[in-house]
């Protein structure tokens, strides 16, 4: 069974306790909805889970054994910021990532890819060239793109538009039932379609 | 290994010369402040060939430290950085592929015109020799400090002169060997012993400096 497990995790900035005594469990299946106000602390503990930053207290394993290489290769984060190069076009992007991901692909899937995602014809523009919402379908290729078994995504539908809202909504579905494991952050009212949502409320403390 | 020359590497140099402009900056730079030092102190040949050495070697310093800038910033602010940091490879490698790439493109440009500037400041053939040789195995030594420094002050808004001041106290004794092997080279000494100086502060920095930058951005990223 595929776990990712924290346990009593603490966060502290700028002298502020964002949580502390956390637990959290996120096993195959399952797709956690994290809420709360801003500052509450979400980014903070997604990217703590993502093994970006280190909790101030706390542990986190992933089957078993801390954070490693093996958790690495199964997971996909995609956070605040869409870690494209602007300078580079969106097949370059994405070609990059998966080569460091060590993710084989042809340009061929890349370019259906970008279509799937109703990106044609914008491949080979610079990614600075492109509106908020085409940048972050480019980022969000990567789902489609790296098989994966945990999904850590930060405001996963900023800038979106419906058709693309419910493609991924769609995408989140799939991912679940096929034995994956989400956690997101998002202030969007979830449609059905994403199928069986648990939340995890964080509160703002001061 | 393959993964990390294919994502990282080519991806740096299929972006620096995608800014061409950037790359030629600190070239341009170079080249400026050699063509006005003959200008501002007099064009006798004497002068010229003293402190011609010093004026190549601070000049490249200055030049690297324009260039820095490509190593982590743009990465860092846009988020390829942490996409990068967890690929799942280990750091040390993913740090030192950058750094190389960053060498390549900073300081071969200026090895391939270090002949030049030689001539352009009437240096005999010994002291171009001695000079090139002394760029050939200080550059990397300045590229892997960039990289801690950078690492360190890639969080900080306009951290501006910070990292050059980081990279200070590794700059001064690179210079002082850098100039006294050229001298030695004028006086028709050996100056192998120099060299192998510079060369030991490479090789420590070869190993140790790739962690400390790692762990820099480690920081960084919290």
């Amino acid at each position: 069974m595929s776990q990712l497990v924290a346990s009593e995790l603490s966060c502290i900035k700028q002298d502020r306790v964002l949580f502390d005594n956390l637990s959290v469990t996120l096993s195959a299946g399952q797709l956690v909805h994290l809420r709360g106000p801003n500052g509450a602390g979400k980014t903070s503990l997604l990217r703590i889970l993502a093994g970006l930053s280190a909790a101030d207290s706390g542990h986190i394993s992933w089957q078993n054994q801390s954070l490693g290489s093996d958790y690495f290769t199964q997971l996909v984060y995609l956070g605040h910021k869409n870690g494209l190069n602007l300078t580079l076009n969106a097949i370059e992007n994405l070609y990059y990532w998966c080569a460091q991901h060590g993710v084989k692909i042809s340009s061929a899937q890349l370019y259906d890819r970008l279509a799937a995602l109703e990106l044609t014809g914008l491949e080979t523009l610079p990614v600075k060239a492109l509106s908020a919402g085409q940048q972050r379908k480019v980022a969000l290729a990567r789902l489609w793109l790296k098989p994966a078994m945990v999904w850590l995504l930060d405001e996963p539908f900023t800038a979106l538009d419906i058709r693309t809202i419910g493609m991924l909504e769609n995408a989140l579905n799939n991912f679940v039932t096929q034995g994956g494991a989400v956690m997101l952050t998002s202030h969007h009212v979830m449609t059905s379609a994403v199928g069986k949502v648990q939340s995890l409320d964080l509160e703002y403390r001061w | 290994m393959t993964t990390l020359f294919y994502g990282v590497f080519k991806r740096d140099l299929a972006l620096a010369f995608r800014q061409k402009a950037e790359l030629a900056q600190p070239l341009l730079f170079l080249l400026i402040v050699i063509t006005l030092f003959p200008i501002a102190v007099g064009p006798g040949p004497d002068i010229l060939q003293r402190i011609g050495p010093g004026v190549i070697w601070v000049a490249a310093i200055l030049a690297s430290l324009l260039g820095m800038d490509r190593l982590f910033k743009e990465d860092f602010n846009d988020g390829s950085l942490e996409q990068m940091m967890l690929s799942g490879h280990p750091l040390y490698q993913l740090v030192l592929a950058k750094i190389t790439a960053h060498w390549l493109v900073c300081f071969i440009p200026v090895l391939l015109l270090t002949p030049l500037f030689s001539i352009l400041l009437n240096q005999t053939l010994t002291m171009a020799v001695a000079l090139f040789l002394s760029l050939l195995l200080g550059t990397p030594l300045l590229s892997l400090m960039a990289a801690i420094a950078m690492g360190l002050t890639v969080g900080v808004p306009k951290g501006g002169l910070l990292p050059s001041l980081l990279m200070l106290p590794v700059l001064i004794p690179l210079l002082i060997f850098a100039t006294s092997a050229v001298e030695s080279a004028a006086m028709g000494l050996s100056y192998t012993p120099q060299l192998a100086v510079i060369g030991a502060m490479f090789l420590v920095a070869l190993a140790l400096a790739p962690l400390a930058t790692v762990y820099a951005l480690k920081v960084s990223q919290h």
